[in-house]
């Protein structure tokens, strides 16, 4: 096992880079974390539709999310593949669409988790911020989406190492990311599938579980901090 | 100056508030007490329109506060209310805190919300925390920002919904003397309160309220000395003596 | 942009094509259920052993399992595993149709390794003091777990599961990269030799969604007549 390590380390991690396009582990972090940067705007914004007192904005949106989450991944990646070129009527190259689909999958995800958060805030800062005259967007702006953020981290963080997962599926169309790149060198040594194979698990185990322990060390630090303790509860009071 | 005209409420089929028909004049300070549920919160509620009404006019200053087109965010911006739980933003500092509204709507600069927070905090005793966050003040600390905050919108009206109900005891003084302090600057105060010692020091009337009713409406002296109303008699009598067996 | 040709999903080869992805789709998530939900009792029961070292298994199982995408799974039980086997076994495997049991075995792992979790969480919701009156009682940790928690675990852990359910019935899409013709395999089949892609894939969308919608509202179902009743 070790000489295939030392034989394959580098189109392992970067693919063909810089004599071809970028593959491998590089270019499954990549993506994964261009995905969640994108996905994250648009997450928020999904949202805030999903708890907006406008029916006009909140049921079409509760459909969309409700279509995305009921389908597997690799369907929304087929429809990025094989629809996107014929509406938009440019032909995104496999990283393109891989990256079109994960916005839009982990958006999805991303707007529950945010709509989570919103509720999560106390209904009481909602009243004091719209007592002091400030309108609803201001109040979401400034009280509410700070509050519901902040909380969120560890879970961005957990939904981070979810699209380092999800971006394997880029397999299936011919991306050169960091499973593609397994089954390429698979290929080439032939009579080592286990052990190239046992490699790729473990350099995922090793990415995804190093994440996972980061954002639980960041969630006791959060823990401590001045500006996110949940108030101190004041005593039970009559009506 | 706060005029009720047969207001009514309902939450469902619950009737929160029953024929209401009050008036109270500029720089006032009326305290409403009463027994749980009896209502007191909603009608202070009512008046800077978190709770909506079904029937009645409510009107400030002779104007209806429920016209259409109304801009509810400036109207209150004018009226300052303060919470049984505070309701600090805890990601912001007190001075932050009482700093945000004015920016956001008075286009005021950084540095002028800044001195005048500054003062308010000053006013209610706290102008060394102005840095800290909730988190690191106590709960009579955290109202006395709250209502600092409340002041920095300079409304003339400010509405205490049972202010001291969440405090530990020994801090329940420190909030009450603010508030007391207001009363002396001539605002108009609408306070819900089950504290029958500053209603009687405080106050220019108190109205009793049970079961969306108002029962009883009397100056200090004469409600806590001379209930007229049965209700009202056996209110207080249970607030003096809670161990009395019937 | 040619019209929608209904006729083709309700008659002829692409429809045989499209059932039989769907079924074999059903199928695999059946496969898997029979065997993971025992497995995923058992890596629980690891999880919270009084052994130190059964945790740690238990825990290695997980955490080994959740950090891997399915995908990479896949490769391994199909690419990697059959060369670790007996030359008769592989054989064997080879005669039958080893895609599919490659990827229920994939499956299965992958999916307990989220049960167990789901599992794990619903016993320890059941207060201590339930484990100690079975103890009280008299029972052995196993029999205290299968007469006193488990039971009493059961309805809080219902609702994840039925999610866990969910995710799986999602998962049977990935089986298609070793080559098992289930949905997507189908549905990519038809749409390369008919260019039928809107078709195809209405179909194939629609079909997971059914799915999953039964699933949810089953979720729903049993939330509505099995509430959680605390002591």
């Amino acid at each position: 096992m070790i000489e295939l390590i030392q034989t394959y380390w580098v189109y392992f991690l970067v693919g063909q880079y810089p004599k071809g396009p970028l593959g491998g582990l590089a270019l499954t972090v990549l993506l994964a974390g261009l995905a969640l940067v994108l996905a994250l705007p648009l997450g928020v914004a999904l949202g805030l539709a999903r708890v907006s007192p406008y029916r006009v904005i909140r049921w079409p949106v509760t459909a969309l999310v409700f279509v995305v989450r009921g389908v597997p991944l690799l369907m929304v990646v087929f429809w990025a593949y094989f629809f996107l070129p014929s509406i938009t009527g440019v032909k995104t190259d496999q990283f393109g669409t891989m990256l079109i689909a994960l916005v839009v999958f982990d958006g999805a995800y991303l707007a529950e988790i945010v709509r989570a958060g919103i509720r999560g805030v106390p209904k009481g800062q909602f009243e004091s911020a719209r007592s002091l005259g400030l309108s609803y967007a201001q109040t979401m702006r400034r009280v509410i989406l700070p509050q519901a953020l902040r909380h969120m981290l560890p879970s961005l963080v957990n939904q981070f190492v979810a699209t380092i997962k999800e971006t394997s599926l880029g397999y299936i169309i011919g991306l050169t990311e960091v499973s593609f790149i397994a089954a390429q060198i698979n290929t080439q040594v032939f009579t080592r599938g286990a052990e190239v194979y046992l490699l790729l698990g473990l350099t995922y185990f090793v990415l995804c579980f190093g994440l996972s322990r980061f954002a639980f060390w960041l969630e006791q630090r959060l823990a401590q901090r001045k500006d996110l303790q949940p108030l101190p509860q004041p005593l039970k009071a009559s009506a | 100056m706060i005029r009720f005209d047969q207001v009514n409420k309902w939450f469902g089929a619950y009737q929160a508030l029953v024929d209401i028909n009050e008036t109270i004049a500029e720089g006032e300070v009326v305290v409403v007490c009463g027994p749980s549920g009896s209502g007191k919160s909603t009608l202070i509620r009512t008046i800077n329109r978190l709770e909506a009404i079904q029937s009645g006019t409510i009107s400030i200053n002779g104007e209806d506060i429920h016209p259409k087109g109304l801009d509810v965010n400036a109207f209150r911006s004018h009226i300052g209310f303060v919470f049984q739980q505070f309701n600090l933003f805890p990601h912001l500092s007190a001075i932050d805190n009482c700093t945000l509204a004015p920016m956001a709507l008075k286009r005021l600069s950084p540095a002028v919300a800044r001195e005048q927070a500054l003062a308010l905090l000053d006013r209610v005793g706290l102008a060394h925390k102005a840095n800290a966050y909730p988190s690191e003040l106590s709960g009579g600390q955290q109202q006395r920002v709250a209502i600092a905050r409340a002041l920095a919108m300079q409304p003339p009206i400010m509405l205490f919904d049972e202010p001291t109900s969440a405090l530990d005891p020994e801090m329940v003084g420190e909030v009450l003397l603010v508030i007391r302090d207001l009363v002396r600057d001539g605002m108009t105060l609408v306070v819900v309160t089950h504290e029958m010692g500053f209603a009687r020091e405080v106050a220019h009337r108190v109205l009793f309220m049970d079961q969306g009713r108002v029962l009883e409406r009397a100056t200090p002296d004469d409600f806590f000395n001379r209930p007229q109303h049965p209700r009202a008699q056996q209110f207080l009598s249970d607030i003096r003596t809670p161990f009395a067996t019937a | 942009m040619p019209s929608f040709d209904f006729a083709l999903l309700q008659h002829g080869q692409y429809h045989d094509w499209l059932l039989s992805g769907l079924w074999v789709s059903l199928l695999l998530a059946a496969l898997t259920l029979v065997f993971a939900l025992p497995l995923a009792v058992l890596v629980a029961l690891l999880r919270i052993s009084p052994l130190a070292l059964l945790r740690w298994l238990g825990a290695a199982y997980v955490e080994g399992i959740r950090n891997v995408p399915l995908l990479a799974h896949l490769l391994f039980w199909y690419f990697g595993a059959p060369e670790l086997l007996p030359e008769a076994a592989r054989q064997w495997l080879y005669a039958g149709n080893i895609e599919l049991a490659s990827a229920v075995v994939a499956l299965t792992f992958y999916t307990a390794a989220y049960m167990a979790e789901d599992i794990r969480s619903g016993i320890r919701a059941i207060p201590l003091v339930q484990f100690e009156a079975g103890r009280a009682l008299g029972f052995g940790f196993l029999p205290t777990m299968r007469r006193v928690i488990l039971p009493q675990a059961l309805r809080v852990t219902v609702p994840p599961l039925i999610s866990q359910a969910l995710n799986l019935w999602k998962n049977t899409s990935v089986a298609t990269v070793i080559g098992v013709a289930e949905m997507m395999y189908q549905a990519a089949k038809v749409e390369s030799t008919s260019f039928r892609s809107v078709e195809a894939f209405a179909f194939a969308t629609s079909a997971y969604l059914a799915v999953s919608l039964v699933i949810t509202g089953l979720g729903a179902w049993y939330h509505h007549r099995y509430p959680v009743r605390t002591a």
